[in-house]
């Protein structure tokens, strides 16, 4: 009985796959269980491992190649079985779409479906064919834009108060560019945050910091020289236990209903090469500092790899993403839904600063938080970030 | 077939009755020749071969004039020839050259020539017979004294547009002479198993209108019957339904085999005992008005005629690419 | 300019030509000495003889075979359906002879000459005599269909499909006959092949033609005052079709919707969808939307019927989809 060896759904928004390596080659022994290939799904590279046993009787996508998922990626068979027909079936076209009903008699046939939140569909952006033209010629990226057309389409009146930005960035040399084609995080990337800023009604709340208790904190707990606790990973420990006491804040917006998590699940930003992931800490308001610095270590170091499993980058409550280190002062993040929140970490300065009645020189970061109209009101949002402000200015909080 | 009426020849004609018997070699040699380049490949489609009825379309012809017109069935290219259209406008048609007589546009169905009053070969059968009568209406109506005719098949006649159109030509007094070339088979069906009543000329009772048998094998009597028509749709715009009894010497189409199974090789063979160019050319040598030198150099010039008639079509060239588009919007 | 009915625009038009050109002759049944089954040619045997408005027997396919034949040798003939439902016992005629004559004879044999008659629903007359056949003969070549929907149009259209040289297939509207309207005298042609404006409009095209017209003229009003400023194209000619006109007016308004009152399915209005998706891709903002006959055989009742018809709520509810306001 021969395998029909298929492009997987390796995570859980995959919808297509580019087949990076192949480890076995034609004609290969396969055992069931043997990994045939390295798969770039929209979030890593993940192994394609076999699901019977056979000779590799044929490679049908090469290294390189995208295709959908379920798509026939290679046949596994015995040496002299005829897979003639199931190498043949795959050239041809999917299975027609069942039949629409009838249109009711009359006239305006089928009527479109209603305005969905996500305009974008597996990368591709629904728009009128007027709106495409008026967007090409006022130069408007339109994966910024949120349409308000039947399914998300984008239409000439989503246009009319949009303004332009720059689709391309500025050439490092004048007259030389490179085009880098999409890779299938950053086609993902575009999909997701493309779809949260649009629908998801974003309010911000910014607070100063002073993080002078927390560094000399730190500084004696590293002093230990039991490794050594970031910065962000107080932020993440802090954040996570005022989440659990706001329960308001941990929670997904869901359409026709918002859950509220007893548990907190920290996903925190990482960059990697072309792209950001978000692997996950659970229940990070229960761990200690050196776990969850251990933890974040172990999975950060991984996401750069790309080598993260799914489970490993879902299911956050809640996100911290911190442009410190780069220098950045301050910004706003992007909520990843269905998270109803997101807090932005800028760098620690030093700057001048009235305390106790005088003017000294005190180390400062401002925390920005995006949050999601729809679950958060602006003085829930407040009371949440006060609570993260007054814990990290009183680092003793944690060991309350 | 007797008929009391048939005439005797009339020795005053002899140059007209040795054309006439040209004409009918010309057809016979040009369908030959035509069935011959059809089996080559030369000529596609349907066609529908006029050997054994060369008496008809001969015969009723002459007695037409400049500005009568014709109107016939898909089995036409006969008609075409006596109507005076060159054999080389008719093969070259045959062939879907630019040069034919339809521009390679019609077809073997689709004779055309309208400076020879040769208005179409029509496809659907019966389909002629109201257009022939309207061309009628249009002579009365500009009150011109010329003659339409519809040729069609025996079959023809159990179609609505027969009764329709000889029904208004009767009611309406219209110059036209409707001629069934009853060769006895529509296609692979007799008249026997087709036809409620066997004597098609009866039709006309219902309209009552005029109509008289000719002997389809005998270009005399077809020309004596289609005189006395022509001179009373001329004179005094009456119609007329004649009935010119024929045969076909060769299958309904190239596609069909000389007998098949709707007719058998004997009835073939007797039928061939009555061609009409042996009776004619026996009628005239009979009469002294025809020798054997006259039959070889008729048939001398007809076969010069055929193969230039071939030569012509195989070098003409085809319609230029752009003929696709053009003639189907007059201006 | 006289105000005159539809009928009498068209009998005024045909007395006309007759007046100017000897070869035209009138054929059909009851064209005659009954005056027109729709007294289109009212008067017209006084004035120009029975030779010229000619009374046939009932027989389409014959006359329509006649009149064919009469186009090929030296006349312009006028053949009048008493309605387009008996037009499909000729229909052999008007697409195997007349379409195709000059194309099968190589160019040599024109067919000048005009099958008209009322076509579509009137009111209550059923199944087999309320029909829109006007996308049958639009589908073939060497045919031009034409539809007035005003007086002023059913007299210009008329003498110039006289005037045509090829076979014109000039469908009435039967509950159009008593339409008054201002009609130009004397020489009023309207050229085949050219769409006209009923009404300028900003917002959405609506298409139409014939009867269906007035249908959207008043859905464009009623639009209006929803602040919906619809522009109403009557196509006046099927075929040829004015495609530069429609893509003018949909570049504009970016939205359309075709109206008709024949079936759906392979109707006029997707022949007018496809042109337009190729000609206007880039200024539609919305799917083209259709408003249509009931895929069904008429029925008689009057509610069904009226039920089967594109009405004006039926148009504004398809403009409202299309300007994303449903």
């Amino acid at each position: 009985m021969a395998t029909k060896v298929v492009m997987e759904a390796l995570s859980p928004t995959m919808e297509e796959g580019r087949l990076v390596t192949w480890l076995k080659k034609e004609g290969d022994k396969i055992a069931t269980g043997d990994t045939l290939a390295e798969v770039e799904t929209d979030k890593a590279v993940m192994e394609l491992v076999a699901r019977g046993a056979g000779i590799l009787r044929q490679i049908v996508v090469g290294e390189g190649q995208t295709v959908d998922v379920a798509s026939l990626v290679a046949i596994i068979a015995a040496a002299d079985e005829d897979i003639s027909e199931i190498a043949g079936a795959s050239s041809a076209p999917a299975a027609a779409a069942p039949p629409l009903a009838p249109s009711e008699a009359a006239s305006e046939a089928t009527p479109e479906p209603k305005p969905a939140t996500v305009a974008s569909d597996g990368g591709r952006v629904k728009a009128s064919p007027l709106a495409r033209k008026m967007a090409s010629e006022k130069g408007i990226d339109l994966a910024s834009l949120q349409g308000s057309g039947p399914a998300g389409r984008i239409i000439k009146r989503d246009l009319a108060s949009a303004s332009a930005v720059p689709v391309t960035a500025a050439a490092p040399t004048p007259g030389g560019f490179e085009d880098v084609p999409l890779t299938q995080i950053r086609k993902t990337i575009a999909r997701r945050l493309a779809a949260s800023i649009g629908p998801v009604p974003h309010f911000f709340l910014t607070t100063t910091i002073d993080m002078e208790n927390v560094a000399d904190a730190r500084a004696q707990l590293n002093a230990t020289g039991n490794g050594k606790i970031s910065f962000n990973d107080i932020i993440v420990k802090v954040v996570a236990m005022a989440l659990a006491k706001h329960r308001a804040c941990n929670a997904w917006w869901q359409e026709d209903s918002i859950r509220y998590f007893n548990d907190v699940h920290m996903s925190i930003a990482v960059a990697i090469e072309d792209g950001l992931i978000t692997p996950v800490v659970r229940n990070a308001d229960q761990k200690s500092l050196r776990e969850i610095s251990a933890e974040t270590k172990e999975l950060v170091g991984r996401a750069q790899d790309r080598k993260l499993k799914p489970e490993e980058y879902t299911g956050g409550t809640f996100s911290v993403s911190n442009l410190g280190m780069f220098g950045i002062d301050q910004f706003t993040a992007i909520i990843n839904p269905p998270e109803a929140g997101i807090i932005a970490v800028g760098g620690i300065a030093e700057e001048p600063s009235a305390h106790n009645g005088e003017i000294v020189v005190r180390k400062k970061m401002k925390l920005t938080m995006s949050c999601d109209h729809r679950v958060i009101d602006g003085a829930t949002g407040a009371a949440f970030l006060q609570t993260v402000k007054q814990m990290l200015e009183n680092p003793l909080a944690i060991v309350w | 077939m007797t008929n009391p009426n048939k005439n005797v020849v009339d020795s005053a004609r002899g140059d007209e009755y040795r054309d006439w018997l040209k004409q009918m070699t010309l057809i016979r040699r040009f369908e030959e020749a035509a069935g011959e380049a059809y089996a080559i490949g030369h000529i596609g489609g349907f066609c529908h071969l006029y050997v054994g009825q060369e008496a008809v379309a001969v015969g009723s012809n002459a007695a037409l004039k400049e500005g009568d017109v014709i109107m016939c069935s898909y089995r036409e290219h006969g008609h075409a020839l006596v109507r005076g259209v060159s054999a080389r406008a008719v093969m070259a048609e045959l062939f879907g050259k630019a040069t034919g007589c339809s521009a390679g546009k019609g077809g073997s169905m689709h004779m055309f020539d309208t400076t020879k009053g040769m208005l179409g070969g029509h496809g659907i059968v019966a389909g002629q017979i109201p257009l022939a009568t309207g061309a009628a209406f249009s002579f009365k109506y500009n009150k011109t004294d010329n003659v339409a005719v519809s040729y069609f098949g025996e079959a023809a006649v159990n179609n609505g547009a027969f009764h329709e159109a000889l029904n208004m030509a009767a009611l309406w007094n219209l110059p036209v002479v409707f001629i069934c070339e009853n060769n006895r088979y529509g296609m692979g069906t007799a008249l026997e198993r087709s036809h409620a009543v066997w004597n098609i000329h009866e039709r006309s009772c219902s309209y009552d209108m005029e109509s008289e048998i000719a002997d389809g094998m005998d270009v005399l009597d077809t020309n004596r019957v289609m005189s006395k028509a022509v001179e009373r749709a001329r004179k005094d715009g009456i119609p007329t339904l004649i009935e010119a009894r024929t045969y076909r010497f060769m299958g309904h189409s190239m596609s069909d085999p000389i007998h098949g199974h709707y007719r058998t090789k004997e009835e073939v063979e007797s039928q061939k005992e009555r061609d009409p160019l042996i009776t004619f050319a026996n009628q005239l040598k009979d009469a002294g008005l025809l020798t054997d030198e006259d039959i070889k150099q008729i048939e001398a010039s007809v076969a010069e005629e055929v193969a230039d008639a071939l030569t012509f079509a195989e070098e003409s060239d085809i319609p230029d690419a752009s003929a696709l588009f053009t003639d189907v919007y007059a201006d | 300019m006289a105000i005159l009915t539809y009928r009498d625009a068209l009998n005024e038009a045909l007395a006309e030509e007759m007046e100017r050109d000897p070869s035209v002759f009138l054929m059909g049944e009851e064209v005659a000495v009954y005056q027109g089954a729709y007294k289109v040619s009212k008067g017209l045997l006084d004035r120009f003889g029975e030779d010229r408005v000619v009374d046939t027997p009932i027989t389409e396919l014959g006359f329509a075979g006649l009149g064919v034949g009469a186009a090929m040798t030296g006349t312009r003939p006028v053949i009048e359906f008493m309605t387009f439902n008996f037009a499909l016992l000729a229909i052999d005629q008007i697409v195997n002879s007349a379409a195709k004559m000059l194309y099968m004879s190589g160019g040599q044999i024109p067919i000048p000459m005009v099958f008209r008659g009322p076509g579509g629903a009137a009111l209550q007359l059923g199944a087999q005599h309320s029909q829109a056949f006007e996308s049958w003969y639009a589908n073939i070549p060497g045919l031009k269909v034409v539809m007035p929907a005003t007086p002023a149009d059913a007299k210009g259209l008329l003498k110039s499909s006289i005037r045509d040289n090829n076979p014109v297939i000039f469908i009435e509207g039967e509950m159009l006959y008593n339409m008054k309207g201002e009609v130009p005298e004397g020489e009023h042609l309207v050229p085949l092949g050219v769409a006209d404006i009923k009404r300028p409009g900003n917002d959405v095209t609506l298409v139409s033609h014939s009867k269906t017209v007035a249908v959207a003229l008043k859905a464009a009003e009623q639009l209006s005052a929803d602040g919906i400023d619809a522009e109403v194209i009557d196509l006046r000619t099927i075929r040829p079709l004015d495609i530069d006109a429609l893509t003018a007016s949909v570049k504009k308004t970016n939205r359309c919707v075709v109206v008709e009152e024949g079936w759906n399915f392979c109707g006029v209005g997707a022949q007018v969808v496809d042109d337009l998706q190729r000609t206007a891709f880039d200024y539609l903002d919305a799917p083209i939307l259709r408003v249509t006959g009931a895929d069904v055989p008429m029925p008689y009742n009057k509610q069904l019927e009226k039920a089967s018809k594109p009405s004006p709520d039926r148009i504004i509810d398809a403009v409202k989809r299309v300007s994303y306001q449903d």
